[in-house]
């Protein structure tokens, strides 16, 4: 592969002082326009943000009171609030993250301190990042298939698998691109004081990457307490008050979907609502994680 | 004291030592359990898709993938309008991000003063950060009825007048429907391709850069003669990577899509795609009918199109995934 570098830059100066003066008008006035439509995508960019940010402060907070953390969702007309879809959401990206986090540490360990170089990791580190990006809905029809179906009906449990899954290359991208942050020269001194490899990884090195792990850890949080798709092939919904994982198990995110797709007006009033809670808390774990970074360097 | 002494004979121990022998064997295969298990997770919604979508695949024959049918009362069932619907917004929506995307990314690395350049690219990530459902009811109650009332009835006045692309931007202003999925799939994939453009325009050696101003180029000239080529082939691979997340994108494609299972010549008309009909009708489906297997099947022939387009993406993005 060759690169030309350079091949479009225009020559310097013609002889014709008035022919390159000309020219370079032209140049310096490409170069402005272009400028200027580059801070325009930015600032459209930005427009974009402000306006999901200020739709979902505005409508959200109509809804939004006391009353949304202490009722379960009910009959259109009837008063009802988000108490069971908040408290399955919780439970299921808490527990999703607690199974997909270690099983996410441990190959992205493996990938970082045993198998660098190895086609085999490479091969794990492609799947990886293919899991990363694969349609999270796909992974919702694969969980029906394996726990849904054969144990014959929709619940919890199934949603706190989709949601392990959706974690796992999370942390497995963030753990792996910590550790290799970690110079060697730390590594040989260990070894050199005489410490088993297992001892170095997990008070060396883990303990090295701490603030980065933890950044991947909030990121998945925040990645699967948004997560609709999955859910709704999983742990379906549920209106009545539950927090038995083997039954249906209703979240934040399908109850925003069914309520904003009704036609009741205080049904979508209390979807904006959810949605200005998930989009708050989802954006609030990304700044933290920030922070969490930030704060090692 | 005796592990002392063995270490302070011996040359540079490794793992081979007798204290830390087991311990270092149980890690080192939790570890490669773990990445064993990642393998198979993949294989396991490969297979599991391709057979329980296998029905679909035997009732219609290859035929299935192309043909426009979805007849639930007749039981006869085509891939052909989603997988039409999918690839057109998803393509569409990399036609509306890149520009906007390489405008973002040409402001952060070359023209942001540095103070500005964190806490912008910091709000452009957020927008990757905001989930799906968002987006599909923003794109709902904001973007569609500003398409319906505003956007639509111009575009629809101006350029479907014009000969050879009119017919695209005709119809009824419905506010839902096929170009506004797009534009909603633009403004989620944009921050992913942003950010990697952003990273890699980031690698490009200052000496390179700095020639060129030294002979003269203006800001715009060093972006096209110098940092484009040398990083095309990593910003190609960012605009793959965006398109596989399109590829696959599930609510807020359905918010806005319009549902309708044809394929309308107009953008403006409504369209569903793989991942919104599968959303939609799943629930209406029973395990074990003809229907089910279908909107499994489709499940496989989505994850078969996105496995393809994120691995041409990895591997474009390999020499970046390197440094």
């Amino acid at each position: 592969m060759s690169i030309t570098i350079g091949a479009g830059i225009h020559p310097g100066p013609r002889k014709d002082l008035k022919v390159a003066a000309a020219l370079g008008r032209r140049r310096r006035r490409v170069d402005a326009i272009v400028r200027i439509l580059g801070l325009v995508a930015m600032l459209v960019g930005l427009a974009f943000l402000a306006s999901i940010l200020l739709t979902l402060a505005y409508r959200g907070s109509e809804a939004m009171g006391l009353s949304i953390f202490t009722r379960v969702t009910a009959p259109p007309g009837s008063e009802g609030g988000l108490l069971n879809p908040i408290v399955g959401s919780l439970m299921q990206a808490a527990l999703g993250t607690a199974i997909g986090t270690p099983v996410g540490m441990l190959v992205g360990t493996y990938l970082a301190e045993y198998a660098r170089g190895s086609r085999f990791g490479d091969l794990v580190r492609f799947v990886s990042d293919i899991l990363l990006s694969a349609p999270s809905i796909l992974i919702g029809l694969f969980v029906y298939t394996i726990l849904v179906m054969p144990f014959g009906g929709f619940s919890g449990w199934a949603g706190v698998a989709a949601l392990a899954i959706i974690v796992i290359p999370v942390v497995v991208r963030t753990t792996e691109d910590m550790l290799s942050l970690i110079p060697n020269t730390l590594r040989e001194a260990v070894i050199g004081l005489g410490a088993p490899k297992w001892k170095m990884i997990v008070f060396v090195c883990w303990k090295s990457a701490m603030s980065g792990i933890i950044t991947g850890i909030l990121l998945a949080v925040a990645r699967v307490a948004g997560e609709t798709a999955p859910l709704l092939f999983t742990s379906l919904g549920n209106n009545a008050w539950s927090v038995d994982l083997t039954r249906p198990m209703a979240s934040l995110p399908v109850t925003i979907y069914a309520y904003a797709g009704s036609p009741f007006e205080d049904w979508i009033a209390l979807a904006w609502a959810g949605a200005l809670l998930i989009t708050l808390g989802v954006l609030g774990l990304n700044i933290l994680a920030r922070s969490v970074l930030r704060g090692r360097k | 004291m005796s592990q002392a002494a063995t270490a302070a004979t011996h040359p540079p121990a490794t793992t081979r030592r007798s204290g830390g022998n087991v311990g270092d064997v149980l890690f080192e295969w939790a570890c490669r359990g773990a990445a064993v298990l990642v393998l198979l997770l993949l294989g396991a919604i490969i297979v599991e898709l391709f057979l329980a979508g296998l029905p679909a695949f035997r009732a219609f024959g290859l035929p299935f993938v192309w043909s426009t049918d979805w007849d639930p009362v007749q039981e006869v069932f085509g891939a052909g309008v989603s997988i039409y619907g999918t690839v057109v917004t998803a393509v569409l929506a990399i036609v509306l991000a890149v520009p906007l995307a390489f405008g973002i990314a040409f402001y952060l690395t070359e023209l942001a003063p540095p103070w500005l350049r964190r806490p912008v690219g910091t709000a452009i990530e957020l927008l990757a950060a905001v989930p799906s459902i968002i987006y599909g009811m923003w794109g709902f109650f904001v973007i569609a009825p500003a398409f319906a009332h505003y956007i639509q009835p111009t575009i629809i006045d101006t350029v479907g007048e014009l000969p050879l692309v009119g017919f695209l931007f005709q119809g009824a202003p419905f506010g839902t429907g096929i170009f506004t999925a797009s534009f909603i799939l633009a403004i989620m994939i944009l921050p992913f391709i942003a950010a990697t453009m952003r990273d890699v325009f980031e690698q490009v050696p200052p000496v390179y850069k700095e020639s060129a101003y030294g002979l003269g180029a203006t800001t715009w000239e060093v972006m096209r003669s110098v940092v484009l080529p040398y990083t095309r082939v990593s910003v190609v691979g960012g605009i793959m990577l965006g398109l596989g997340r399109a590829l696959g994108e599930t609510m807020a494609v359905t918010f806005v899509i319009g549902n309708a299972n044809r394929i309308s010549t107009s953008l403006f008309g409504p369209g569903n795609t793989i991942a919104s009909l599968v959303a939609l009708e799943f629930g209406e489906s029973e395990a074990g009918s003809l229907k089910f297997a279908s909107l499994l099947a489709l499940g496989f022939i989505l994850f078969v199109l996105s496995f393809l387009v994120l691995a041409a993406s990895r591997y474009l993005l390999r020499s970046r995934l390197k440094a």
